[in-house]
């Protein structure tokens, strides 16, 4: 719902540059994909769009003015793992949102504000199929489940941009289609702009209206960490006409995965969105 | 179940074989008293009140040492909570208290107790202060460590969902330590025992410690041997207490109920 801008990103850690001269122009409502060798900084990225790292130079605009250097409710996150609070029930996770957004000192809500949170966080948990497990900690339930709470968690925040780093990396690859279509189906709801960081070439391509190779153009054999990675490739997708097998390959390529095979099955295995 | 009674039988019966034989050599040994003897003795300090003063002396003595505990023990508990979070969650408190706190954990706190009884006195503020001395710097340590492990993801999330550092440590923080905190205040308990005997020991006129002290001069180990008993069961119990605690406070720390 709000678009980025990205100009002159850079990022180093003391001597060791991990990103230069990052430009993005992303419309709202698009959906990112960033891929790359691991380590290759695409994390590092999404931490600096959300504000949990500070870029070294450059500027990040959100819809029309620079971006807080720091976690907002602007910005949701749903990372790999640790995505929910392990002390609260499903339903408590989700009601911990508005207790946030307008529970004053104490973090808490009462009486009428409560019953309507509650209300809410009922009914997401209707929408991403977790009420059977409302009254259930994250403990006990299965990685599937617990980053569909996190998903209907950070929706419930309403971020105007929704980033997620390997959100379904740790997950059986079942359970990764499952989480596939729900993604799509909110996005398609709420027309955010999502920023996804995968290692997964097919879940790239098949999520993505845009999917971004970072990589290191430039190398010094004598100090390897003196250069960082940028964008290499920038490749829109249409969403009614998948992407070409060779276009899978050419990024598969580039970022050097060993499961090619994979990546173009995956993709060509769902033609029509 | 069985296995586990097994240590405490043997030495039951190591203590009545030798404790009967040496009453068969002498009849009036006072060194290992038989059990008849002793629970008549713990009887009368339980309910025939003293002759001098009229009191129930175990219960007083209980009481006495009870109140001071719980005392050194609370404010321990209240100090580690407020600066363990505190020093674990705000970077800046970090700096500026992290040194301090880590030397000071290393002072023998015994030998802050002379310091103690000549700046507070030998009344209770003395003894309640070394118990409270003596445990909480490791208990603010223990704390302010579990406050950094909390995974950066979690500190993150809260505040894209529109946390400041206030309504995080009311909702994220401090419920995510609580179970750590209770197994502080159980580890804790040993040493506060310690310091509360050994503070009883030196100066005071009531309380279990005082107590074994007092009748040492007399070798009455028919009144030692049961205080030391009630004194472990006292410590068992309040540590049982507080397991029940966590899991009422915490369910999400124990997911799978024992057995």
């Amino acid at each position: 719902m709000s678009r980025i801008i990205v100009h002159g990103l850079e990022k180093s850690y003391g001597d060791a540059r991990v990103l230069e001269r990052v430009n993005i122009v992303a419309q709202a409502g698009e959906f990112l994909s960033l891929v790359g060798a691991s380590g290759c900084g695409k994390s590092t990225f999404l931490r600096i769009l959300l504000g949990q790292e500070q870029a070294s130079g450059g500027v990040v605009v959100v819809g029309d003015s620079p971006m807080v250097p720091q976690p907002t409710p602007q910005r949701g996150i749903v990372f790999q793992r640790y995505s929910v609070f392990p002390h609260l029930t499903a339903l408590q996770n989700l009601v911990l949102v508005e207790d946030f957004r307008s529970g004053g000192p104490f973090g808490r809500v009462f009486g009428v504000k409560r019953k309507h949170a509650r209300k809410e966080a009922e009914a997401m948990l209707e929408r991403v199929g977790l009420s059977h497990a409302r009254d259930l900690y994250p403990a006990s339930l299965s990685g599937g489940m617990q980053q569909r709470l996190a998903i209907a968690q950070t929706l419930l925040g309403r971020p105007q941009i929704l980033l997620l780093d390997e959100p379904f990396g740790a997950l059986d690859p079942g359970i990764r289609v499952e989480m596939h279509e729900l993604l799509t189906e909110i996005w398609t709801e709420h027309g955010m702009t999502v920023v996804m960081v995968t290692h997964d070439i097919g879940e790239a391509f098949k999520l993505g209206t845009r999917v971004l190779v970072f990589d290191k153009v430039r190398h010094d054999p004598q100090f390897p960490s003196a250069y960082g990675a940028t964008i290499t490739y920038d490749l829109k997708l249409d969403r009614k006409n998948r992407a070409a097998s060779q276009d899978v390959a050419k990024v598969a390529s580039m970022v050097g995965t060993a499961r090619l095979d994979t990546a173009v099955a995956t993709t060509a295995s769902q033609g029509r969105p | 179940m069985f296995f586990g009674a097994l240590p405490f039988l043997v030495v039951a019966v190591a203590y009545l074989v030798a404790s009967g034989e040496r009453l068969a050599a002498n009849p009036n040994d006072k060194l290992l008293p038989s059990p008849t003897q002793m629970w008549s003795t713990f009887l009368d300090l339980a309910t025939v009140p003293d002759k001098r003063s009229g009191d129930l002396i175990l219960w007083i003595d209980s009481y006495a040492s009870l109140i001071r505990l719980f005392a050194g023990v609370s404010a321990a508990t209240f100090i580690a909570l407020t600066l363990g979070i505190a020093i674990g969650f705000i970077p800046r408190v970090r700096a500026f208290l992290l040194p301090f706190v880590t030397v000071v954990c290393v002072i023998p706190p015994l030998a802050l107790l002379p310091i103690l009884f000549i700046a507070l006195g030998l009344g209770e503020t003395a003894k309640i202060t070394l118990i409270a001395v003596g445990v909480a710097p490791v208990m603010v340590r223990d704390i302010a460590n579990r406050v950094m492990d909390l995974p950066p993801e979690l500190v993150a999330k809260a505040q894209t969902l529109g946390g400041n550092s206030w309504t995080m440590v009311l909702r994220i923080v401090l419920p995510q330590v609580m179970p750590r905190l209770l197994t502080c205040v159980r580890l804790a308990l040993g040493p506060a025992w310690l310091f509360l005997i050994a503070a009883e020991a030196i100066a005071s006129t009531e309380g279990l410690g005082y107590r074994i002290f007092l009748v040492r001069r007399y070798l009455s180990m028919d009144v030692i041997l049961p205080y030391v008993a009630w004194i472990t069961l006292l410590a068992v119990i309040t540590d049982w207490l507080l397991v029940r605690l966590s899991h009422v406070v915490s369910p999400w720390a124990h997911p799978v109920e024992g057995k």
